[in-house]
Order: C-alpha cells, then structure tokens, then sequence
C-alpha cells in the first residue's frame, strides 16, 4: 500500500510538474537581458578572467548569421558549466551548458548572429568564472 | 514524437561522442511573417541529457540557437550499449525524448 501510494505520488508529480517545474529552473531574468553586462550579473558571473584554455572553434565569417556554427571545450580544470553569450544580440545570453557525471567540457551546437560580433565564452569552475571571446563576421543578421 | 530528433551515440576511443539534430522552429518572438503579424516565441528552454538513468548534461537556450537545434557532447566512461537519452521542453509545454545505445564508431 505504501509502495502504491509511492507510485501513485510520484506519477501526479511526473505529470503535474513539467511547465511549472522548467520555467522555475530557466533563467527568465538572464536570457531576456538585453545587455551583456546585464545577463552576466543575473548569472551571478563576476571577476571573469580571459584564459586561452578555453577554445572557440567558429568560422571568421558567416554569410547567414541564422546558423552559425561554434565549438567550446574547456581545459580548465573542474569546469561545471559552459555559457555562451553574443555580445550584439538582442538578447546575448544564448545557452548555458551545465556538466555532470562524466561530460566532458566540450559542446557544439548552432546560434543565431545578428551582425559581426564576439561571441563570448564564460566557463565557471568552482567559485571561479573565466572567459574567451572569439569575433565572428556576419554578413547577414539571423536574428529574426 | 520519435522523428522529432535525429540521435547517435558512437564510441571514439576513451569518450561517447553524441549527435543531437532536433525538430523545432526555435522562433525569436521577433520574426514577422507574410502577414506583417509578429510570429509568437516559440522555443526550446531546457534540453537534458542522460547515460543510463543518471544526468550528465543539462543547457538552458534562449532564442539564440538556431532551427533546428543541434548539439554535440562527449561523455567519459561510457561503454558500447549504454543508454543515452536526450530530453527537451519547450517554452509552449511541448516535450520531446529519444534514446539510444553507444554504438562503435
């Protein structure tokens, strides 16, 4: 009967959870910043130091700033998250990566570039934050 | 849902490199469409990821990446047959999970 009630628990909190539960651990505040500066304190990122341990693979130019495609890896040891950010979007907070478990500090994915821009990376580790940016040319804004 | 992504998980020596290709609009909130009306956000939020049960990824997006999301992570100590499974949610509700066995490469 425990066992049951467990189950039954459980299952209304598999199904009740879902919208309520994820729009409580997204970042509202942080994606809808519109300034950089602005999304990185609402991250609680600060004293941020550039390291060339962090890497940026992303083409120089990119012809249709709809797809632009950018490799990250970590070398810094402990590194828990990854959060990638595009200085002249709208809105510049585009993803934040966090690892567990045996991921290694590594992501590729595909953003949105509204024009030339760097794209800056932010690695947190611990108590620590560090970054990299590298500038990507966008000859056509893919922000719509 | 099973077509909404496409998914591999292939050993490469010491890691599991994994493909992620997903189905979704991703819309801005900014875009106007032919009809001069702003098409609604409609976006992925929050992707998980794990390896046979336990969590070893999870991102939050913005509007920032692009249709059709795609992603690549490595995981360390994975074995041929273990299971990976990718999940998303969207800003809408919608929802979408797949998973796979390590495969060699």
């Amino acid at each position: 009967m425990q066992r049951r009630n467990f189950l039954l628990g459980l299952l209304s909190a598999i199904i009740l959870a879902p919208i309520n539960a994820f729009a409580a651990i997204w970042n509202k505040a942080a994606f809808e910043a519109v300034k950089l500066d602005d999304a990185s304190k609402i991250l609680d990122i600060n004293g941020e130091t550039i390291s060339q341990q962090i890497q940026i693979t992303a083409p120089d130019r990119a012809e249709n700033g709809a797809i632009v495609q950018v490799e990250v890896r970590s070398e810094i040891a402990n590194t828990e998250a990854i959060a990638i950010l595009v200085e002249k979007n709208p809105t510049p907070l585009i993803a934040n990566f966090m690892f567990s478990n045996g991921a290694e500090p590594f992501v590729v994915t595909r953003i949105k570039m509204a024009e030339t821009s760097d794209i800056k990376v932010v690695v947190k580790a611990g108590d620590q934050y560090f970054t990299n940016s590298r500038n990507v040319v966008v000859l056509e804004n893919g922000c719509n | 849902m099973a077509d909404n992504m496409k998914m591999r998980a292939q050993l490469k020596g010491d890691y599991v490199e994994v493909k992620v290709l997903m189905s979704h609009p991703m819309e801005t909130g900014r875009r106007k469409a032919d009809d001069g009306n702003v098409v609604p956000a409609h976006f992925v939020q929050l992707l998980t990821a794990t390896l046979n049960g336990k969590p070893v990824l999870e991102a939050q997006w913005g509007t920032g990446v692009s249709k059709n999301p795609y992603l690549t992570f490595r995981l360390k100590g994975a074995k041929l047959g273990d299971k990976v499974a990718v999940t998303w949610h969207d800003n809408l509700g919608a929802t979408a999970t797949q998973e796979i066995a390590v495969t060699q490469a």
